[in-house]
Order: C-alpha cells, then sequence, then structure tokens
C-alpha cells in the first residue's frame, strides 16, 4: 500500500541521501519524492511516498527521525492532509478532437499552457488518482508525453515541532545528553 | 586572539579537548599534514598494518573504557578499508570517530589520486557523517561529532577532512556549545510507563530480566544489581550484554539464543513476563519470532525510538536511558513495595525451582578428554586464569560461542566481541584497543585459526608497542562453525572450510621477537596457559584442539529457541575430502 511521509529536514549536504539511503536499504522502492525550501531557507520539505506496509512505515518513520538532520518526520497515510500533484501532458490528436480535448481538460481543471497545429501541452493539478484518471482520458485520444510532480502533501493539524535545545560545553566535557521525557 | 594554526594543528587541538590520548591509524597522502603535526604531540599515535584494524582497535578501546575511540585513515583506500570496523561498530553501538583525510576540495569529483567518495560510501556504515570542506567548519564539527557519537544511542562518526582544509590557516575558536535540533536524545523514560512497568513486575509470577548490550553502554550494572536482587528476578545477559550482571550472581542463569544455555532459553520460552533492557530481540536471540516467549508480556525499555515494536510489540514501552529508568524504576519499588500475596510468592518460589531444574537438567559443561585438548576445556582454563577479572576479546564463530558460554565475568567491559556483524579479524585489533586503554589489565585474545590468520599483520603492532597480549589460538584445522553447518545442514560436505596449512606458532611468534608455542595434549594445556600468563611480553599459544567438535546447545536457524540440539545426534568423525 502506498504510504505518504512528510519530512522536515535541515537544508544541508547529504540530508536527502540520508532520507534516500534509508529506504533503499531497506528494498524500499520510491513512488515519489519531492523537496522544496520551506518558510526557513535552512529547512526543507519533503513529501515522500513509498510502497510499503503499516508497520514497515512506522519503522521508516522512526528511522528517519533518528536521522541528525531530520527535524520532523510524520505520517500523512492516516492523518489529515491534502495530498496534491501536478501534471504536465502534451497531446497530439487530430484536429477533428481539439475541442473534445479541451472540454475533458476543463473538467479536469486543467489549463492549456502550450497549443500548436499538432495538439497541446495541459496542466493538471490534484490528487494524484485524479491525474491517473486524466492520463486515461487524454490517451484516449491521442499520444501523448506525461510528467508528473510527485505528491506534494500538507498536514491539516499541525503537529507540534519539538527542536532540541542547544548542549552547553562545560570546560572540556561535555554535559550529559539533553534530558526530555 | 587566540594564536594562528594549520587546519591540521586545530584538529590535534579539538582532538586533545575531547581527552584523546591514542590514536589507531595508517597514514597516507592528503594527511601527511595532520601527521606532521602529530609528531611532536602528547597524543599517542599506534600504527596499525591494516586500515580495518584501526577501526576494530578503536573499538577495543572504547569497549572496555566507554570512552570514544579514535582511528584515522588517508583517502580513498585507506577509508574504505575502515568500513568493516565501521559497520561493525554501528551494529553494536559503539562509539567511534573515524578521522579520514579527502582529496584538496578543487578535486574532489575529478578521479583524483586515492579518490573515493567516503561521505556517500560511509553513510550506511555510520550514526552520522560529515565532509568537512571549509576549515571554519572543522572545530565545530569534531567537536560535535565525538558528541553524536557518545550520546543516545552511541555509534560511529566519520569526519572526512579535505587536504586543504589541513593545510589552510586559522584561529580554533572554542566551541561551547552544540546545536543540533533535530537529534532527539530521550534518555528519563516516561514516569507512568515506569509505574506501570513496575506494576507488571509486582504482578507476574514468572518474571525475567533479558539484559543487554545497552545495559553496558549505559553504565547501569550496578542498577540492574540492585533492581534484580530487590525483585529477585531470574536473569539472562545477551552476548553483548555479558558481565552486565556478574556471571557468579546467584540471579544470573546465563546466555540466551542460539548457542545460549538449555536453562536461559527455557526461562525465556518459559516467562510470563520479560523485562527487556537495552536488547534489540536480534534474531540470534529469538530463534522463530512467532515462537518466542508465546505468553510472556513485554516491558521494553531502550534509549532508541526505532528499537521499540521493531521486533516484538511490547505491552510496556519505556524509551530512555537504561541506567536513569533502571534508578527510577528502584526508587519507585523501594518507595513503594506493596504487599506480596502468599500465592505470588509460591509462584515465584515455584518459577525459581523450575529454573534451577533446568540448570541441572542441562549445564553448561566443560568436556575434557584423556588424549585431546577439548575446546570447552580450554575455555575452561582460561576462565579458571582470569578468575573473572580479565579482559577477554574474541573473533567470531566457534571459539567465540564457547568463549561466551563458559568463561565468566564479573564486571561489564571485560568482554569484547564483535556480536551485531560478526566480523572475523577482531579479536586481535580490539586486543590491541583493549591494552592500549587498560595497561593494568591482563587481556586475552581468543581467536580461531581461520580469524587469527586475518589478523596476523597485527602482531608487529603488538611487537613494535610491546602490547603483553596473551594470543589465544583456537585451532582446529577449520573455519569451526561453517563445517559445524555443513556438518549438521549440508550432509556434512565440508567445502572450502579446511585450514591445513597454519604457521608454525613459535617460529611465527620468534619472527616478530616474542614467545609462541603450539600444544595439543591436555595436561599440557595449564601450564602452557599460566606460561603465558607469566610471561611479561606478548605470548603467542597455539592450542591444537579436537577438530569436530560443535557447539551446543544449538537451536537451528529458523527453530524455537525452546528447541535446542542439546548434543550431537550421532559420533561425528567424517575427514574432509
Amino acid at each position: 500500500m502506498l504510504q505518504i511521509i512528510s519530512l522536515l529536514l535541515e537544508n544541508k549536504p547529504g540530508a536527502l541521501m540520508r532520507v534516500t539511503g534509508l529506504l533503499t536499504q531497506r528494498g524500499y522502492n520510491i513512488e515519489s519524492l519531492t523537496v522544496g525550501r520551506t518558510l526557513d531557507p535552512e529547512l526543507s520539505r519533503m513529501t515522500i511516498v513509498v510502497d510499503v506496509d503499516a508497520h514497515q512505515r512506522q519503522q521508516v518513520i522512526k528511522q528517519a527521525n533518528k536521522l541528525i538532520n531530520v527535524l520532523q518526520a510524520s505520517d500523512l497515510t492516516e492523518s489529515p492532509a491534502v495530498i496534491r500533484e501536478l501534471v504536465l501532458v502534451r497531446i497530439k490528436m487530430p484536429q477533428e478532437t481539439r475541442t473534445a480535448v479541451l472540454k475533458e481538460a476543463e473538467i479536469f481543471g486543467g489549463r492549456v499552457v502550450d497549443s500548436s497545429t499538432e495538439g497541446f501541452a495541459i496542466e493538471v493539478t490534484g490528487d494524484p488518482e485524479k491525474l491517473d484518471e486524466f492520463i486515461d482520458v487524454m490517451r484516449s485520444y491521442g499520444e501523448i508525453d506525461v510528467t508528473r510532480s510527485g505528491a506534494l502533501a500538507i498536514a491539516l493539524d499541525s503537529k507540534k515541532l519539538r527542536l532540541q535545545p542547544p548542549v552547553l560545553k562545560v570546560g572540556q566535557a561535555l554535559s550529559p545528553a539533553h534530558t526530555t521525557e | 586572539m587566540s594564536t594562528l594554526m594549520s587546519g591540521a594543528k586545530m584538529l590535534l587541538e579539538c582532538l586533545a579537548r575531547e581527552g584523546v590520548d591514542c590514536i589507531f591509524g595508517y597514514p597516507g597522502g592528503v594527511t601527511l599534514p595532520f601527521y606532521d603535526v602529530l609528531y611532536d604531540h602528547h597524543i599517542r599515535h599506534i600504527l596499525v598494518r591494516h586500515e580495518e584494524n584501526a577501526a576494530f582497535a578503536a573499538q577495543g578501546y572504547a569497549r572496555v573504557t566507554g570512552k570514544v575511540g579514535v582511528c584515522c585513515a588517508t583517502s580513498g583506500p585507506g577509508a574504505t578499508n575502515l568500513t568493516t570496523g565501521l559497520v561493525d561498530a554501528l551494529m553494536d553501538s559503539i562509539p567511534i570517530v573515524a578521522l579520514t583525510g579527502q582529496v584538496p576540495t578543487k578535486l574532489i569529483g575529478s578521479d583524483a589520486f586515492q579518490e573515493a567518495d567516503t561521505f556517500g560510501i560511509t553513510r550506511s556504515c555510520t550514526k552520522h557523517n560529515y565532509l568537512v570542506k571549509r576549515l571554519e567548519d572543522l572545530a565545530a564539527t569534531v567537536h560535535e561529532a565525538f558528541y553524536v557519537a557518545a550520546s543516545g544511542r552511541p555509534g560511529p562518526v566519520l569526519v572526512d577532512i579535505t587536504k586543504d582544509v589541513f593545510q589552510g590557516q586559522g584561529h580554533y575558536q572554542p566551541v561551547t556549545s552544540i546545536h543540533l535540533p533535530g537529534y532527539k536524545v530521550f534518555t528519563e523514560g516516561h514516569t507512568g510507563q515506569i509505574r506501570r512497568a513496575a506494576q507488571l513486575i509486582q504482578e507476574s509470577e514468572r518474571p525475567l530480566v533479558y539484559s543487554g548490550g545497552g545495559v553496558i553502554a549505559s553504565d547501569a550494572s550496578s542498577e540492574l544489581r540492585e533492581f534484580v536482587e530487590r525483585n529477585d528476578l531470574p536473569t539472562v545477559n545477551t552476548l553483548m550484554g555479558l558481565g552486565g550482571l556478574p556471571s557468579e550472581h546467584p540471579n544470573f542463569i546465563s546466555m540466551p539464543g542460539m548457542h545460549g544455555s538449555y536453562a536461559a532459553n527455557m526461562a525465556l520460552s518459559g516467562c510470563d513476563l520479560i523485562i527487556a533492557l537495552g536488547v534489540r530481540f536480534d534474531d540470534r536471540v529469538t530463534g522463530r519470532l512467532a515462537a518466542f516467549a508465546p505468553h510472556a508480556k513485554v516491558i521494553h525499555v531502550d534509549i532508541d525510538p526505532a528499537e521499540i515494536g521493531k521486533i516484538r510489540t511490547p505491552d510496556v514501552p519505556i524509551v530512555g536511558d537504561v541506567k536513569r529508568v533502571l534508578a527510577k524504576l528502584n526508587k519507585l519499588m523501594a518507595d513503594e513495595a506493596p504487599a506480596v500475596s502468599e500465592t505470588l510468592t509460591a509462584a515465584r518460589r515455584a518459577w525459581w525451582g523450575q529454573i534451577r531444574h533446568w540448570k541441572l537438567e542441562h549445564p553448561l559443561q566443560a568436556s575434557t578428554s584423556e588424549n585431546e585438548i577439548k575446546p570447552q576445556h580450554l575455555m575452561s582454563e582460561i576462565d579458571r586464569l582470569s578468575g573473572g577479572q580479565a579482559i577477554i576479546t574474541s573473533d567470531v564463530g566457534q571459539h567465540q560461542m564457547w568463549a561466551a558460554q563458559l568463561v565468566r565475568f564479573s564486571h561489564p567491559r571485560l568482554w569484547v566481541n564483535s556480536g551485531g556483524l560478526g566480523s572475523m579479524g577482531f579479536g586481535l585489533p580490539a586486543a590491541i584497543g583493549a591494552q592500549m586503554a587498560r595497561p593494568d589489565k591482563l587481556v586475552f585474545s581468543i581467536v580461531g585459526d581461520g580469524g587469527f590468520q586475518m589478523s596476523i599483520p597485527e602482531l608487529g603492532t603488538i611487537a613494535s608497542n610491546g602490547l603483553p597480549i596473551k594470543i589465544i589460538i583456537m585451532n582446529n584445522g577449520y573455519l569451526g562453525m561453517v563445517r559445524q553447518w555443513q556438518t549438521l545442514f549440508y550432509n556434512n560436505r565440508l567445502s572450502s572450510v579446511t585450514l591445513d596449512c597454519f604457521p608454525d606458532a613459535e617460529k611465527l611468534a620468534g619472527a616478530y621477537g616474542f614467545k609462541g608455542r603450539t600444544i595439543d595434549k591436555p595436561w599440557e594445556l595449564a601450564s602452557a596457559l599460566e606460561e603465558a600468563v607469566r610471561e611479561p611480553g606478548p605470548y603467542l599459544l597455539n592450542v591444537k584442539v579436537t577438530s569436530f567438535e560443535n557447539v551446543y546447545p544449538m537451536v537451528p536457524a529458523g527453530g524455537a529457541i525452546n528447541e535446542m540440539v542439546l548434543g550431537p545426534p550421532q559420533p561425528v568423525a567424517v575427514p574432509a575430502k
């Protein structure tokens, strides 16, 4: 089953490698992965869609939380969240179906971003399953090329972000590990 | 204003401030600037003969002291050679810091001489790793590396440093704090869960403490002792946890698992409550999971949240440092000891009676023979000389299991072995680190004839540093553990396990300038070991033992731990082809 995991991580070299390594070393296939800057330019938000079972998802989240560059790993599979993906479709079709294609694109809330005598380039955002349907519909009209962005997700309830305070160094030795219950 | 210094000097400054007194390493092209400043510094550098052994030696140092061990290697092959030692430390949660040189920043990615993607390669070999390309990041990174290695669940941390950073000039700025907002360390344990744990313990009729490497790592043995004595709990120590509770302690049963004792495995299978302390329910302990302690409730204490529920879902999960959690549990149970019902007392007494019965039914015994040295006999003689006090480093295989079964440990940090990764070639270099850290201690390095031959180059390190390690080779002429599996599960087709050429121990040791001897008669054993211990320097004792002895009890792979094979099905005496 597809699981959706959202990560907040430090924007540092190697951070992406640590997350993907965590999945690949367990032989899990990443369905999609998106990453981008947050309001704080030192942090990135990553949305991962991975095909594992629920127990494996728990392990992935726990292991991701152990990564020093990861501030928060959370499960969006079973918690309220909005999931969106963007698809760009280039379609070549006969002249007589142009209107029909435009009509279909409109049904899916699509936007024509390029138009030529051969066909269109159409942009649609939506739920990943909706995009699957859109792609199927477009395929029935002609020859298509598709690029998908991968899923982006945002949780609908805000989860408290617990950041660790700095650890003071006392003389040569370090203070005992910070104490959080 | 501090004085201007090179990056190499700054690295040494950081190491000195971290209390490092000894580095195990091997120099090379890009680490030349570092070795130049090391030349007249008080930190000792032990030149090993292979970088893998530098990582093992650093682990030996860390395992006997609890301090961070340090190893060092050059770029490319130096760094790649470290990897086995890093993964080994990761599996056993041992704090080490590995310092590696990297080609100059300008040359990274150009396939320069001795360039390797150390940062990428060691991502999965370490708890965390760093690539330092700017001198201004060096000091903070090195101090952070030591902090990450030692805190939380300990582990290996690698710092890859480019040559231009070593050569650059800058000022050392003392690091006053370390800020890792995403590094979550939970030490205290949840009070409510600790309370629930106390209640389960008080109600249990057949409790069992399953104590592991976490008890050693957090120095919790005195808290553990108080805990098991207060509640009179039977206790098993895992391979990584040996010495957590002294072997002679009346509450100690022995080691559980694939080659654990009958009593320990039966107790794990039959208990109604497992108090799991700093363990990870390793497959070598649990056997077939579905049949593992099916009727037991589980209290699982571990500092790593990812271990909780990874293998077995606990009834009471406690994320915290075992030492602190046990201290709280002890206090709680002392303050609020409830009246114990007579039925419970009777049930507990019956449980102890059952365990004692199991212990007597199939004890771990050191069998002896009149004309041949039995491996078990060798271990019991080493045990006699150690008296629970010596440091024992072991390699991997049959000798490791016999040593774990038969050698007693009265304290933690005496038993040093590669538990999780099972790296052959670990025992001898680990002894180098252990002896460097504890020059006052008698160190036995028990190795097989296979693993020893992976480590022979380190005899040079031992000799040149005058380390009085007693190397005891349990020589059965085979890769014994693989041979055992071929015998038992592959119709005795002994494929590529015969080690029929072995050097003359006396000549080999003599070539390095110390004493060695080969024995094969049981009546020589005690005196030969005593001679080795009396010798002020290193000693190489090659003990030829029975070739076809198998380690028992044995839980076959995929079996339940209460379905042990307790002894040979028939006399095993089939020669190799």
